[in-house]
């Protein structure tokens, strides 16, 4: 008498919500044993952390501040996890959009007028370059795509510090962060008295049209051909190479948006700590969501919720902050298992041979 | 130019690079035995980070330091069993399992060090391994000091290198475990269990996993920070497929890698280059990434690295 | 060479049945194996001999029957089973590690001395083998850098060292050279010698009288003859117990074959060991169905690849409708008209994961009405996903139902609906009824004449004799990569195309 999985014929159209909601389920019950460690109450403790980010209108709209840059690199993650583009370089290519649009920003001999868009089209374009390169490397060379966006992030990050430390440090304070964007490349806060600004309306808005992208056009369709079966894709007349450095440039345009964000609309320059990682959690969020674009804006604010939460948490409860951390790789291995009942069910055999 | 090499040939340069280059030496082997079996084992990063807290924190409470090199070992099996169940017995993704397992061994050694120790003012720190010179070796000249006046682990990592050759292309375990990463089928149908063989391979590559996390934390420091790892992990993964998964290759890559770490440190400290020290962090990350690609062209990877293997009928 | 009757049969399988879905692969079949037998095993693709060999191997379980060893009754539950009961098997695909060498091949799975691999044993007992059996192998060479009848070689050396007494080859000249095959049957004639016994599954006859003993013929899952001496029966007889009586072919409406749509001329491609196409060369005519029948694994693959687009040839011509194809592509090859049903219908025909409106798209997705600049109609998308599954009668969950689980018919017949819906001039259809129900197989007939009146022309790559008697005007037989001969329908009978599919040539 053994398990064994067995492919399962039809997925039910329910699985597409139960999944996800499955596995945070089960991450909020493993996780829950790390509050009781830490000696604490873990109702206490969860609700603490899940209501103090929506508690107040102010921390609500913290929170979907905080779910902007989350939005746009769990995008950039779906996209190219779709065409099997293992792009985990994303927190990279959020840096590279970031600087493109602190440097952008800061620009004199500008008219005001041209400031936020040139910004965000450098940043997306700065991403796009910095995810492309890896991309050459899979389809020319076969180099391997997981370690080569990976090592681009540290790359990119040095990178950035040495500017930082060198022609971009503060010459008044001294510290390692960029001059200030000027004022009139800062973007329009949507919202009176609260730091809503146009990047959260960005990453609102590119959910569908990513989600229309993928669905409504030849490009769409060609990514998901190419992830799924890319030899019937070959025999279908599709050229794989084109696609996947499509798929790279889109996605890491995306990414690079999510650092244009928080460049014009939240810190007004770059900083060393300016991603908390956030194109790791990007990861996390695309598999949630199953890789629907869609489902990206959910789980984006789940996860921002986690983090701002973690905060006020650890504060109350005394339980590290780094609860956050754990319930972000807990969540992707869940949702992992998760997937696995898309396609396959769960047997009791006995054994019947000849 | 002569100003460099008169850093290379100072006395330590050498001791230098053999230190920086163990905690590779262990990431790199204990990568090597998981993709010779068949699987990617992403979670390296993670898995030194958490050995690394975990090894530090028993040391630290237990005042021995080889109780903290046993629980960063037993660490990194349990983490290897994990990545285990997730890649050979559920057949999962082992990109996303390896990225999944990292963030997950991430925010573990990140909670556990912060609720153990909490926020001090002087973070905790023990007293590190001390150098214990071979008789007679260490007295070479010019090389003696440098080989053989190292801790303990630092033996260790020399040893496992033509240990790893031995046991490779030696042993009858060694053969299984090459065929179950060439072809599974084969392994099979010669009554080899694909999976028992995975299984032990990657419970062996945490531990050495768990060694290099020991290292970093108990030898090359003598405390755990967040950023003690920073990137090695992921360097291990490059310097698998540079030394084309081979014991020594992989260890004279780790040992290039150590020699340009360990070089960036001494220009910075003398200033003979007027260049941002940060370029000198990114050059070995660099310099991975054109070694990579130079190799990948006709890299000669395990013929079965990351296809799951199913006993299916037809 | 058989013993006396008082000692029991190295090996007795009796009332063996197994089934795959609603097929049954094998129906009830005994087969006795003596000491000293070399029994060959004989049939056409489908008949079920390499069902019945996995069985004895552990790969498939049967769903009733038994097998006795030596008159001992065994279970067999996987193949560590089937090598501790002393049964070997050379599969058609090797099991080797082509960058290890010969003596680490054979030393997998095995204990060493002190916990050291025993290379000097090893080595000792591959002589023994070697000198024994007549099998000679380096034992340091890496199997990658030996020639494919070497490592067939070691496959059998494999199975020697782990003590087989039954040896199952399946297949095993497929890749041979003469030279190579004689080499082999010296080792199987020393084997008999040695008390073993043989089973040789095959389609060639002329090796199967040459070496066998016995011959046991199965069609369709039963066996028709289940001991004849090969010595004694004609080859005309065998083939004509393998392909089973004389067909004769429905009546078609006469066409008038028109203008060449597709022309090979000399096509070569470098396959691995005899795979390859040797010199191919073949026109098709508008209104005209040409067949090409051949055992798999005699170049069909390739020449669809090379229609396809898909595999570069390294030497020959194509022309589409009388112009040449300089670089063919699989763009190309559809632009020009060629519709592809592939034998593989799930790994380059159609994906598994998507919906199948999707799959049902996939080469057209670029152009109207599908998409227009860029963006997709889905609306037209559905409205001729719907329209086909109507006229097609493809049953499915609904248009966005997951590709993957539609049945071997249905998929076949999106296969069809995607391809025939962009009116090509030629269709290139491989195995197009395999595993399809009556009425499927029949619907897609009915298809390709219905073309064939239209004055398109049909490429029909089928193992199928009853189908390809069926639908062709001319029937081509393909062997180790060359094209045998093309026959006329009003010329072909089952005997002379059967002959030449197990390569006895006209001319001789």
């Amino acid at each position: 008498m053994r398990l064994r999985l067995e492919r399962r014929e039809h997925t039910p159209a329910w699985f597409g919500l139960a999944l996800p909601l499955a596995a945070v389920l089960a991450t909020l019950v493993l996780c829950a044993g790390l509050i009781v460690l830490a000696g604490a109450n873990v109702f206490t403790a969860y609700a603490s952390l899940f209501l103090s980010a929506v508690s107040s209108k102010f921390n609500l709209v913290e929170t979907v501040v905080k779910a902007a840059p989350l939005v746009f690199t769990g995008l950039a993650v779906a996209v190219a996890f779709r065409a099997k583009f293992w792009n985990i370089g994303a927190e990279g290519q959020l840096l590279a959009g970031a600087m493109a649009a602190a440097f952008v920003g800061a620009r004199e001999g500008m008219p005001d007028w041209s400031l936020v868009p040139t910004m965000i089209l450098a940043g997306a374009a700065a991403g796009a370059l910095w995810a492309a390169l890896p991309a050459l490397l899979k389809t020319r060379y076969k180099v391997d795509d997981v370690v080569t966006t990976l090592l681009l992030n540290f790359v990119i990050f040095y990178i950035m510090t040495a500017l930082l430390d060198g022609p971009w440090k503060d010459p008044l304070s001294g510290y390692p962060d960029s001059p200030d964007i000027r004022m009139e490349a800062e973007f329009p806060i949507l919202m009176r008295a609260t730091r809503l600004h146009l990047g959260v309306l960005l990453a609102l808005l590119a959910a569908p049209a990513v989600w229309w992208v993928m669905r409504r056009t030849t490009l769409g369709f060609a990514i998901r051909v190419v992830g799924e079966n890319p030899t019937a894709a070959r025999y279908g007349g599709h050229n794989i190479t084109a696609v996947i450095l499509v798929t790279a440039l889109l996605s890491g345009a995306l990414a690079g948006l999510a650092g244009v964000g928080e460049v014009g609309g939240l810190h007004f320059q770059v900083m060393a700590g300016l991603s908390p990682g956030y194109g790791y959690t990007g990861i996390v969020i695309a598999m949630l969501a199953r890789l629907n674009p869609l489902g990206v804006l959910p789980a984006a604010f789940f996860f921002a919720v986690v983090v701002t939460g973690a905060e006020s948490m650890s504060r109350a409860t005394g339980v590290p902050v780094f609860l956050a951390d754990v319930i972000q790789g807990t969540a992707l291995i869940s949702m992992l298992v998760a997937l696995l009942f898309t396609n396959y069910r769960l047997r009791v055999v006995g054994s019947g041979h000849v | 130019m002569s100003e460099i090499a008169d850093q290379i040939f100072q006395v330590g340069f050498l001791a230098a690079l053999i230190r920086i280059a163990t905690p590779l030496v262990f990431a790199t082997l204990g990568e090597l035995y998981a993709e010779r079996s068949g699987v990617l084992n992403l979670g390296i990063e993670g898995i030194m980070l958490l050995a690394a807290m975990t090894g530090f924190s028993a040391a630290y409470f237990s005042g021995n330091l080889w109780v903290g090199v046993a629980a960063a070992a037993l660490t990194g099996i349990a983490a290897g069993a994990l990545m285990g169940f997730l890649t050979v017995s559920l057949g999962l993704s082992q990109h996303v399992s390896g990225i999944g397992l990292t963030m997950l061994a991430t925010g573990f050694a990140f909670f556990f060090y912060r609720l153990i120790f909490g926020q001090p003012s002087t973070p905790p720190n023990i007293h590190a391994f001390e150098p214990v010179a071979v008789p007679v070796l260490s007295a070479i000249p010019g090389l003696g000091p440098a080989l053989f006046d190292q801790t303990a682990l630092v033996y260790a990592a020399m040893a496992l290198v033509p240990l790893s050759a031995f046991v490779l292309h030696h042993t009858p375990w060694g053969l299984n475990l090459r065929t179950v990463g060439e072809n599974p089928r084969a392994a099979d149908a010669a009554g080899v269990s694909v999976a028992a063989t995975r299984y032990q391979a990657l419970m062996i590559s945490g531990a050495l996993m768990g060694l290099g996390g020991a290292f970093l934390s108990m030898v090359q420091f003598n405390a755990f920070t967040f950023g003690v790892v920073s990137g090695r992990g992921w360097v291990a993964i490059a310097l698998v497929v540079f030394g084309q998964w081979s014991p020594w290759r992989c260890a004279a890559g780790a040992l290039l890698f150590a020699f340009v770490d360990a070089l960036q440190l001494r220009l910075q400290a003398s200033s003979i280059i007027e260049l941002p020290y940060q370029v000198f962090l990114m050059m070995p990350f660099v310099l991975t990434i054109v070694a990579m690609t130079l190799v990948s062209r006709n890299a000669r990877a395990p013929a079965a690295l990351l296809v799951p293997f199913r006993k299916e009928e037809r | 060479m058989t013993t006396a009757m008082s000692s029991p049969p190295l090996l007795a399988m009796r009332g063996i049945r197994k089934s795959f879905g609603a097929v049954w692969a094998n129906d009830d079949v005994d087969l006795t194996l003596w000491p000293g037998d070399i029994l060959g095993l004989l049939g056409e693709n489908g008949a079920g001999k390499t069902t019945l060999m996995n069985v004895l191997f552990g790969v498939y379980s049967a769903d009733a029957g038994r097998i006795e060893i030596a008159g001992k009754p065994v279970v067999i539950r996987d193949s560590a089973d089937a090598i501790g009961c002393g049964i070997g098997m050379v599969h058609q695909h090797f099991h080797l590690v082509p960058r290890h060498t010969v003596l680490e091949n054979l030393m997998v799975g095995r204990k060493g001395r002190h916990g050291r691999l025993d290379r000097a044993a090893a080595r000792r007992r591959l002589d023994g083998i070697a000198t024994r059996y007549r099998l000679r192998l380096d034992a340091d060479a890496l199997v990658g850098d030996l020639t494919i009848g070497e490592q067939q070689r070691l496959e059998i050396v494999k199975a020697l060292f782990q003590g087989a007494r039954i040896l199952i080859l399946d297949e095993p000249t497929a890749a041979l050279t003469p030279q190579e095959a004689e080499g082999l049957f010296d080792a199987l004639r020393a084997m008999s010698r040695e008390g073993m016994g043989v089973i040789f599954i095959s389609h060639k006859l002329n090796e199967v009288r040459a070496v066998t003993n016995r011959v046991m013929v199965m069609r369709q899952g039963v066996v028709v003859a289940p001991e004849t001496d090969p010595r004694k029966t004609s080859e005309r007889e065998l083939a004509e117990l393998m392909c089973g009586h004389e067909l004769t072919p429905p009546v078609k409406p006469a066409t008038e074959p028109g203008r060449v749509l597709l022309r090979l001329s000399g096509l070569r491609t470098s396959g691995e060991g005899q795979r390859g196409l040797r010199d191919v060369s073949l026109e098709v005519r508008a209104g005209e169905v040409l067949g090409i029948a051949g055992v798999s694994g005699n170049g069909q693959r390739e020449l669809a690849d090379v229609v396809a687009g898909v595999l570069a040839p390294s030497a020959g011509t194509i022309e589409v409708d009388g112009r040449p194809v300089p670089r063919p592509s699989p763009r190309t090859m559809q632009e020009l008209g060629i519709g592809r049903i592939p034998e593989d219908r799930l790994g380059t025909g159609l994906v598994t994961g998507l919906p199948l409106s999707d799959s049902m798209v996939l080469p057209w997705i670029g152009r109207p009405p599908f998409s227009r600049r860029g963006v997709l109609d889905r609306g037209a998308i559905r409205a001729f996903v719907e329209e086909q599954m109507a006229r097609y009668g493809i049953h499915a969950a609904g248009p966005e139902a997951r590709t993957g689980t539609l049945s071997g018919g249905n998929l076949q017949k999106a296969l069809l609906a995607r391809e025939l819906a962009h009116d090509p001039l030629v269709v290139l259809a491989s195995q197009p009824t395999r595993g399809l129900d009556v009425a499927a197989a029949e619907f897609v007939h009915r298809r390709f004449l219905d073309l064939r009146g239209r004055d398109r022309a049909i490429l029909l790559i089928s193992e199928d004799l009853e189908e390809l008697f069926a639908l062709s005007d001319r029937i081509a037989v393909m062997y180790e990569g060359r094209i045998m001969a093309v026959l006329p329908i009003a010329e072909a009978t089952v005997q002379r195309v059967g002959l030449m599919m197990t390569g006895v040539s006209e001319a001789a």
